[in-house]
């Protein structure tokens, strides 16, 4: 089975047991890049799938909090190579990675390595926020030749033509963006959130997972009559910007 | 993605663009180009490109848009022959005048065109990045003389060394908001009006200040300033008695360039577009992209940026502020892979001199970006003799006073010598 079916198995399994999947965000290599494997072994436990930031020098898509983080990682001396290491000492972590990249570190990195080295380390597919669908023909080759998916965005300005060939393009799950507007910030979900998920989950054969603006239990059980899944980002960053215990966290959130 | 190009290719493709065949449908120069945005922008973009499509060579925008320049902005700028620097270099030099347009710079050009556009779009307000700050007072101006509220992203640091153009814009009505993420330059400037942008895509007109980012920007800022290279060349067979040897602009983004090069591609002129070469050639001591970087995505285009080997974009330095900037327009990009142009750079040091030499000569305080110019054409005349030489003079340097005091020893010590 392609790694990107596994991702969806992986979001089902979770629905099956009547409850929303859970897919926590984190920077990788944040705060401490001598923690990483920890932290990833510890939320593996609680996340259904597990989306991993690759830090980059111009988040544009990303508010405060994710910029931070972001920042402290690079100075950090973090990068995709590293992670891959890392990722290869931690082996079977038994829950499927989804990598969030701005398009840049993956172009340097170069699109066949990139390919063969997530696939080996468990990754199942990529989320690319500056790729939109008409730039993303040559990405999405190189990881289907590894059976890795290519994570499409829709939002809830996204004209329904366009939404259905987003839905259609995109493997593993569907990344239904919440707001308009950029990660981590003040305002709360939108009080046509309903209808707006309900449109792209009946428009989409691939789970629909919610993401932006989701920072607690209220926002979780909000999203689960709607969507497949939740994507919680900036409010996990936070916890480990504050050394917290993520985990303690993603508990109050659900989780397996 | 690519971006070497073979003869033949390099051929047509400067072919298409002599016959205004690029950007193509996809936004793209050759390689370059394209649109790299978050899906939460694309609607924007949509409307935006939309827009550009309807009004921009739209009769009547045209004529408003023309108007506006002969009026307001006070265009034609003058062609001025530098008569002591030609002494001095040894060359027929001549000078287009853009430190002459209202504001003070070529950004002008762009501002007021956008803010009609933004009009035409029927937006509630504009927003704008600017590095050196004379975007930011253009756009300010622009806003303020077609009624729409303006709110400027700045770096902070840019609004430390620019601090009389921050006054400037507060008086002519615009919010300045100081952006403390990233770079804190030019660069976290463009992202943090990007972010802005997508909370109100349908009510908000990002007026981009340079031919960079995302398609259709780069088109729609070379359209507005190819009026630069357009009078240039008439006013040189007018006045000098017939084209240059050769065309010198300083290259941040690269619109002031783009605007006079673009008129100028189908003739028998060497182009030199000519970058900040800082401190030096080590990455992060100057910010000569298209001489020293590579190509990659930054805000929205593929282009020659600065980066690192994971692709981590690298801060920059310039005396400059205004061509402090990792990346360059797109269409530059494939104006180098084509060898239209010759892309070099000159230093902190020769731009100050460069600057001092030209207040000496010809009474014209410029701009430490248009300085780079100077510098390389005072160097490229030693070379060539006799030859006719023209420079875009993108801006004046009354912004730069502050900067400016901080080097008066260095440059009594070159005057001496």
């Amino acid at each position: 089975m392609p790694a990107h079916e596994r991702l969806t198995a992986a979001i089902v399994a979770a629905n099956d047991n009547n409850r929303p999947a859970l897919v926590p965000f984190i920077t990788a290599g944040y705060p401490e890049p001598g923690e990483f494997v920890n932290t990833l072994k510890s939320i593996a436990k609680v996340g259904d799938v597990i989306e991993l930031g690759i830090p980059f020098s111009d988040p544009m898509a990303d508010g405060m909090t994710i910029q931070r983080s972001s920042y402290v990682a690079l100075q950090e001396g973090v990068s995709l190579e590293w992670i891959f290491n890392e990722l290869e000492m931690a082996g079977v972590l038994g829950t499927p990675l989804v990598m969030m990249s701005y398009l840049n570190p993956l172009l340097a990195f170069g699109y066949e390595r990139l390919a063969e080295r997530a696939r080996a380390t468990g990754v199942c597919a990529f989320i690319v926020p500056d790729l939109p669908y008409e730039e993303c023909e040559e990405l999405r080759q190189a990881l289907e030749k590894e059976g890795l998916g290519l994570i499409q965005l829709v939002t809830p300005a996204t004209p329904r033509e366009r939404l259905k060939m987003l839905c259609n393009a995109s493997r593993g799950f569907v990344y239904a963006v919440t707001i308009t507007g950029i990660t981590g910030g003040d305002v709360g979900l939108p009080d046509d959130l309903a209808d707006y998920l309900d449109d792209v989950a009946a428009v989409s054969e691939v789970p629909v997972c919610a993401g932006f603006g989701i920072r607690g239990p209220d926002d979780v059980a909000n999203v689960a009559q709607h969507a497949a899944g939740a994507i919680v980002g900036s409010a996990l960053v936070e916890v480990l910007e504050e050394g917290g215990d993520p985990k303690v966290f993603l508990r109050t959130l659900g989780g397996k | 993605m690519k971006s070497q190009l073979g003869a033949d290719e390099a051929r047509t493709l400067l072919e298409a663009q002599i016959n205004g065949e690029l950007p193509d449908e996809r936004g793209r120069f050759g390689p370059f180009g394209g649109r790299y945005i978050p899906e939460t922008l694309v609607p924007a973009f949509e409307r935006l490109e939309e827009g550009v499509r309807r009004y921009l060579h739209d009769q009547e925008f045209q004529h408003d848009y023309r108007r506006e320049l002969r009026e307001w902005v006070g265009r034609p700028t003058a062609l001025s022959h530098a008569p002591q620097l030609s002494k001095r270099w040894g060359t027929d030099v001549w000078l287009k005048r853009e430190d002459l347009a209202h504001t003070g710079a070529h950004k002008i050009n762009n501002a007021i065109g956008q803010a009609l556009l933004a009009k035409r779009l029927g937006v509630k307000r504009v927003i704008a990045e600017t590095g050196a700050g004379q975007h930011g007072v253009a756009s300010a101006a622009a806003c303020a003389r077609v009624g729409l509220p303006c709110t400027v992203y700045m770096g902070a640091v840019d609004i430390e060394r620019q601090a009389p153009n921050v006054d400037r814009m507060h008086r002519l009505g615009a919010e300045v908001v100081a952006v403390e993420t990233g770079d804190k330059t030019l660069r976290a400037a463009i992202d943090e009006a990007l972010r802005n942008w997508v909370t109100d895509p349908s009510g908000i007109y990002y007026l981009l200040g340079s031919a960079v980012g995302a398609h259709p920007y780069p088109y729609l800022v070379r359209e507005l300033q190819s009026v630069i290279g357009l009078e240039a060349r008439q006013q040189m067979i007018d006045q000098a008695g017939g084209l240059p040897d050769v065309a010198f602009a300083c290259v941040g983004g690269g619109s002031n360039a783009i605007g006079l090069f673009y008129p100028l591609l189908a003739d028998d002129i060497e182009l030199i577009g000519v970058e900040a070469g800082g401190t030096g050639d080590g990455l992060g001591e100057n910010a000569a992209t298209l001489a020293t970087g590579t190509p990659g995505v930054l805000q929205g285009s593929y282009t020659m940026i600065l980066q690192d080997d994971d692709g981590q974009v690298q801060e920059t330095h310039s005396i400059s502020a205004g061509l402090d900037y990792s990346g360059v327009g797109p269409e530059h990009a494939l104006l180098q892979a084509t060898g239209r142009v010759k892309y070099i750079s000159a230093s902190d040091d020769e731009s100050l001199a460069a600057l001092e030499e030209l207040c000496e000569t010809e009474g014209i305080l410029t701009a430490l970006e248009t300085s780079h110019a100077y510098a390389a054409a005072r160097k490229w005349s030693q070379k060539n003799p006799g030859k006719r030489v023209l420079i875009g003079n993108s801006g004046r340097g009354d912004k730069d006073m502050p900067t400016l005091t901080k080097y008066p020893a260095r440059i009594r010590t070159h005057a001496r010598a």
